[in-house]
């Protein structure tokens, strides 16, 4: 067993443990925690299928700012656990069943005949000096670049809605215009005199 | 180190020996990063009382001395700070989450320290080389938030909670005007390794750098930075004036102080960053006899040096950013000007061969 072989396997015995954790945990900031556990071990596999791309920017994008803002939110709930696990058992056969069609589909794909060690051979590894990064790079501008101007444009709108939906206009709002404040000099709002403070006789 | 790879292989044979000295190796090369970092942090924070003491024509700090030589006044004081912090008690609060308390400060410490492994001290002296170092970077800064919302949270107190939460927006959203004034420097330089990256701005002289046709970013980049490190005049996060010290105000002794040596090495890596991608890293000013016989190594401490005490001056002059400003200005100013410059950039960068080969272009395309 070689070096990267006991690496896989720590990681993974890690992804696992944590990825259970997520849903076991009783305290929702512990789950998100494990979440970010779970996202940072799988980019440490990721690494060792040589995709770093992939792995770096996974750690930059879930781990330093959408888990952070979930987190956010999640310490900011006035969380009742009792409340939280009321109905757990009328919706367990529902889950369940999911979760079951789930597990067919991924073993109908996974278990297939077209999938498998044989039909798709471990890629040969690269040189130390090739970059994954610059790959990626040439083939979204060229060959992908279609599909990856709609993925821009589909977010682009999705950030529209978001902002449209949340944005009100309210009547008793006093807004105030910070480039107009930090225009201010001290000659407009202060006045110096000079009053005499010896009485005079 | 031929020979010590030698006398490895020597000893527990050729498979086993190559794998512990590059072991052995890497764990030097780790250690002789992390001691002298820690070491400069214990004296920028000498560094920072003395100067902003002298700005504001007070003295410092100038009592605790080594074996009482009475020249080297005040140079004892963080190590007698270090030493009264180890002896503190580690109070944890009534309701705290015990665990995320004491992780807290772990989590904030270790990618402060984990970010040095990609940083190129010279031509060939770095730690791990690799493509994507600057992702590397931005990667691991990013994950420093955690500590700070988690400290906030499990302390279970309202002020360390509302430090967080203004901490974390913050960094949030200066982080990508950071990353895109860094899109700006990977266009310039066409690769994301920090080795590569000073490379690209050898020349002559420091007309070179990228501080010159990259200098909007620049400014863009140290601010932001400041604002990263929450460090003033960004520092709302531990604003003592309203919410007494913010999310560290439950720690003590130790626990505080791993807060404390996180900030100042984060402070030290984003100057070291800047030094790197904006000021020529290793490279001398001037290409010419008396400054190419410095070692670019102390180059790079005498710029990383510069870029702390603009930090250190910036606390002393500026005052505290009122919390929407300091949005106002990441989102409504700096976004849009590094949006701006990465455009203007990309139309340079189209420009017919020719022109690009015309007088001040052809420096730096």
């Amino acid at each position: 067993m070689s070096f990267q072989d006991i690496l896989f396997y720590i990681f993974s015995a890690i992804l696992v443990a944590a990825a259970l954790g997520v849903i076991t945990m009783r305290n929702p900031v512990n789950s998100a925690l494990l979440l970010v556990l779970s996202f940072v071990t799988c980019a440490g596999l990721w690494l060792l299928l040589e995709a770093e791309f992939l792995a770096i920017t996974l750690v930059l994008v879930y781990v330093g700012a959408v888990m952070v803002l979930f987190l956010f939110v999640v310490m900011m709930l006035d969380i009742n656990l009792d409340r939280l696990r009321e109905g757990f058992w009328k919706w367990f056969p529902f889950g369940a069943m999911v979760a079951l069609i789930m597990v067919a589909e991924m073993s109908l794909v996974l278990m297939g005949k077209y999938f498998g060690l044989e039909e798709m051979p471990a890629p040969m590894p690269h040189d130390a000096d090739y970059s994954n990064t610059r790959e990626l790079g040439r083939l979204i501008y060229t060959e992908y670049v279609y599909a990856f101007e709609l993925a821009a444009v589909l977010l682009l709108v999705a950030m529209v809605a978001a902002i449209a939906l949340t944005l009100r206009h309210r009547e008793d709002k006093r807004p105030t215009d910070s480039s107009k404040q930090v225009k201010v000099k001290k000659e407009d709002r202060l006045r110096i005199v000079s009053i005499s403070t010896i009485k005079k006789d | 180190m031929e020979y010590f790879q030698q006398q490895f292989i020597d000893l527990f044979g050729t498979e086993w020996g190559a794998m512990l000295y590059t072991l052995a190796s890497n764990m030097t090369f780790i250690f002789a990063i992390v001691v002298p970092l820690l070491l400069g942090v214990a004296y920028l924070t000498f560094a920072e009382r003395k100067i902003i003491a002298y700005m504001q024509i007070r003295v410092g700090p100038n009592r605790v001395t080594f074996f009482g030589i009475p020249w080297l006044r005040g140079w004892g004081q963080p190590i007698a700070d270090a030493v009264k912090a180890i002896m503190k008690e580690i109070v944890i609060p009534t309701g705290a989450n015990k665990f995320l308390f004491i992780l807290a400060p772990v989590l904030t410490i270790m990618p402060a320290l984990a970010a040095w492994a990609v940083i190129p001290f010279s031509p060939e002296l770095v730690l791990a080389d690799i493509n994507a170092g600057l992702l590397y970077i931005l990667a691991m800064t990013s994950m420093g938030i955690y500590g700070i919302i988690i400290a906030g949270w499990a302390s279970n107190s309202k002020y360390a909670f509302l430090g967080a939460m203004r901490s974390a927006a913050q960094v949030v959203s200066y982080e990508l005007a950071m990353g895109f004034a860094l899109v700006c420097v990977l266009m310039m330089s066409q690769s994301l390794n920090l080795g590569d990256i000073v490379n690209g701005q050898q020349g002559s002289s420091l007309l070179n750098w990228y501080l010159i046709p990259l200098f909007p970013m620049f400014l863009v980049y140290l601010i932001s930075g400041v604002a990263e490190t929450n460090r003033a005049p960004f520092d709302v996060a531990e604003g003592e004036s309203e919410i007494v010290a913010g999310f560290h105000v439950d720690y003590s002794g130790m626990a505080f102080t791993v807060f404390f040596l996180a900030e100042y090495s984060n402070m030290i890596l984003v100057a070291t960053l800047t030094s790197i991608m904006f000021l020529g890293g290793w490279l001398p000013p001037i290409d010419i006899m008396p400054f190419t016989l410095i070692p670019g190594f102390v180059w790079l401490l005498l710029k990383i040096a510069f870029v702390l005490f603009l930090f250190l001056w910036f606390r002393a002059t500026f005052p505290r950013y009122r919390y929407d400003q300091i949005m106002r200005l990441g989102w409504k100013v700096f976004i849009p000007i590094t949006l701006i410059w990465i455009v203007v950039l990309g139309g340079i960068m189209q420009l017919p061969e020719t022109m690009r080969n015309t007088f001040p272009l052809n420096i730096w395309f």
